[in-house]
């Protein structure tokens, strides 16, 4: 098992994602959004828990409805300038008030890591020539900030509100 | 002015650290090129010809003699002691080293400036009309909602990694000074019929290679809106703007997509569905705010004619080079950076020093930079006009054509950016040799040329009188002319007069194009003004006759 920065914490990764091999079960796998919605009962009947993979261009309204019976999205960020992700993870935490884990996966680099929290997301598969340690550092690096969004540890002051 | 408190202070002090910390890995290779991009054009920061590029942000074009002063230190102690304004109201240091960025970023933050998304795929720095407070057609202010837009877009979270640049600029005045009808948002003071302020918002203008007019998506919105509206438009357009080509990228190709109707019923209903989670804007912090943009303390004062009995060069340089201001006793005074032999927008330090202790003395120590690249010392008694023109012509910032042909804005071309496909510099200097009687300039009146060295159109061509856009041929440098572009308050884009020309031909292509209209102009009719009534075609055919007959 990979580890993984899991709300502020270096874990054992207790997922997998969904390859050529069908998973157990009791698994817990990350389904791309596309095969998700090729055969949604069979997946929503799992007894493991369910995590939905969505790409950039994949809308969360999409998925709003299945929400309540997911443990884990994960955002795709395929390179240095795709942003969509940022707005995905906002609207999951904000309108859809999903309280399971958004996962940032592919471009995750520590200079991000901050921008991801603020939106919401909460846990973050490194890209590989990054240092996890350095990686959390980062997260404590703002003391302030001007708009409103996830709390973080250092964070103590911010200018406007919801 | 707005005075930075302490969340203002952290949030600069806290980017100045990171960026240092992220020069300093990739200065030791931990972080490739492709890696440092983003991070680098985020505080500013482009790789250009001869060196990196510095883009210092001017929020909405005010600056403390302080500040301006410290740009003057740190062109003199990084650079090579000049620094260049831009048509977004910032400052541009050509020959920076990187390992003193992060140095230079400290300096600003001393001042309370920086360097935050002058670049890259993020909002940029608002502006605004450069006459702002001080204009007899202004509502309001609307300074104070450029400063409101810059916090809330500075580090804003979700909205860091648009899929391309994004520009707004707030105008207060009918005539907007600000061009704000060619950005990505543009609003437009307005009071609704109870008399509350708000703002009328365009959409999707822009200049680049497709120049589209913005078109508007909200007749009203209400002052508290303003930042749930924009984060509404802005999550569209960040969801659903292409980002598969950097050149349809902008968000005006995807309001042109839509459909306007299409753009704002998307944006409407973003907008109503994010109510109970979008970023308030309340009075009170409206008010902190506003409260730092109070009128000057100004003296009572009459009118008076300050240019009688003056010698001619003074009654010149007063009538083209200062303007009216909304206080009896008082004008606003341009310190021309255009002067004939000298680069467009281009300030020394020494310039800029005087220019503060200048300020200091005269106009509440505050100067202004303009949309057009000049500077303005907005707050001048009428009585101190003689000696401030005295002191300007002895730094050379008196050259008396603003407003005229040679005002001409021009980004800084193939010389330094590595974008630019043509020079402007020398374009300019032969348009400078070619225009160098002032009886005749003045004489032509009213005449903006606007030259881009590519079709990035920093230099705003599009919107020229006349515009220039450098491109290249084959390796070759040559100019594509257009006529009838405008902005301040009647956008309009300009239309291709005909096949591109050489360097060398442009100066003189310019000559037959005021030769038309001096012949047709009829009864004080500006150039734009005479090219609305006869169109492109007696100017197409005579310039290009005279073209063939020159080859």
């Amino acid at each position: 098992m990979s580890k993984i920065l899991r709300r502020r914490e270096l874990v054992e990764d207790d997922w997998v994602t969904l390859g050529e091999t069908p998973p157990g079960d009791a698994e817990s796998v990350i389904v791309p959004f596309a095969k998700f919605r090729e055969s949604r009962e069979q997946w929503l009947a799992r007894s493991g828990r369910l995590g939905v993979l969505l790409a950039p261009a994949d809308r969360v309204e999409d998925l709003a409805a299945d929400l309540p019976n997911i443990s884990l999205v994960a955002l795709q960020f395929t390179g240095p300038g795709e942003g969509r992700g940022y707005s995905a993870a906002k609207l999951l935490r904000e309108r859809y008030k999903f309280t399971g884990e958004i996962r940032a996966i592919g471009h995750v680099k520590q200079d991000l890591l901050y921008l991801m929290s603020r939106v919401g997301i909460d846990s973050f598969v490194l890209a590989p020539t990054e240092k996890p340690e350095e990686a959390l550092e980062t997260l404590a690096r703002f003391k302030v900030a001007y708009t409103p969004g996830a709390p973080l540890p250092g964070l103590t002051r911010q200018r406007f509100h919801v | 002015m707005y005075r930075y408190d302490e969340i203002d202070q952290a949030v600069v002090d806290q980017r100045v650290a990171e960026f240092r910390d992220q020069t300093r890995r990739f200065l030791a290779g931990e972080l490739s090129e492709d890696e440092f991009r983003p991070l680098r054009l985020r505080n500013g920061l482009y790789i250009q010809r001869h060196a990196p590029m510095l883009r210092i942000a001017i929020p909405y074009g005010l600056l403390s003699t302080r500040q301006l002063r410290t740009l003057g230190e740190i062109a003199r102690k990084y650079d090579r002691s000049f620094g260049h304004f831009t048509t977004r109201q910032n400052l541009q240091l050509n020959w920076p080293e990187l390992k003193n960025v992060p140095d230079i970023l400290a300096e600003l933050a001393s001042v309370e400036m920086h360097a935050i998304q002058t670049s890259g795929n993020c909002v940029r720095n608002v502006t605004a009309d450069h006459l702002a407070g001080i204009a007899k057609d202004e509502l309001d202010d609307p300074r104070p909602y450029c400063e409101i837009l810059r916090q809330w877009s500075t580090l804003n979270p979700e909205f860091t990694y648009l899929p391309r640049k994004f520009k707004i600029a707030v105008t207060d005045s009918p005539e907007d000074r600000a061009a704000s009808e060619v950005h990505d948002i543009g609003l437009h003071m307005q009071r609704d019929a109870a008399g509350n302020l708000g703002f009328k918002v365009f959409v999707g203008g822009g200049l680049g290679r497709t120049p589209i007019i913005g078109q508007v998506v909200r007749e009203f919105l209400p002052l508290t809106d303003l930042l749930s509206y924009c984060e509404a438009i802005l999550r569209v357009y960040n969801r659903a703007g292409r980002r598969d080509n950097i050149h349809k990228a902008r968000i005006k190709i995807l309001v042109k997509a839509l459909g306007i109707e299409e753009f704002r019923k998307q944006v409407e209903a973003e907008w109503e569905a994010s109510k109970d989670f979008a970023t308030q804007l309340d009075i009170a912090e409206v008010e902190r705010v506003r409260a730092f943009f109070k009128p000057q303390p100004y003296e009572k004062l009459d009118d008076i004619d300050a240019a009688h009995g003056r010698e001619l060069e003074f009654q010149t340089w007063y009538r083209y080079n200062t303007r009216p201001h909304k206080m009896s006793g008082y004008r606003a005074v341009f310190v021309c950076l255009k002067g004939h032999g000298t680069i467009p927008g281009d300030m020394t330090s020494e310039q800029m020093a005087a220019v503060a202790d200048l300020a200091d003395r005269v106009s509440f120590g505050l100067v202004r930079t303009t949309h057009n690249q000049n500077l303005l010392l907005a707050d001048v008694k009428q009585t101190d006009l003689y000696d401030v023109w005295r002191e300007l012509k002895n730094l050379n910032l008196a050259f008396p054509n603003i407003g005229t042909l040679t005002d001409m804005i021009a980004c800084p071309g193939l010389d330094f950016c590595s974008l630019a496909n043509a020079g402007t510099l020398n374009v300019a200097t032969q348009i400078q040799k070619q225009f160098d009687d002032l009886d005749y300039l003045y004489d032509l009146g009213d005449i903006e040329i606007k030259m881009s060295g590519c079709m990035n159109a920093c230099g705003h061509h599009h919107v020229g009188h006349i515009g220039i856009l450098g491109v290249d041929k084959h390796g070759e440098e040559w100019y594509q002319i257009t006529l009838g572009g405008s902005v301040n308050g009647f956008t309009a884009l300009g239309d291709v007069i005909g096949p591109s020309v050489k360097q060398a031909d442009v100066a003189p292509t310019i000559q037959r194009i005021v030769d038309v209209y001096r012949a047709k102009r009829e009864n004080g009719e500006r150039f734009i003004e005479t090219y609305r009534r006869i169109g492109l075609k007696p100017f197409k055919e005579y310039v290009y006759v005279q073209n063939s007959a020159a080859a």
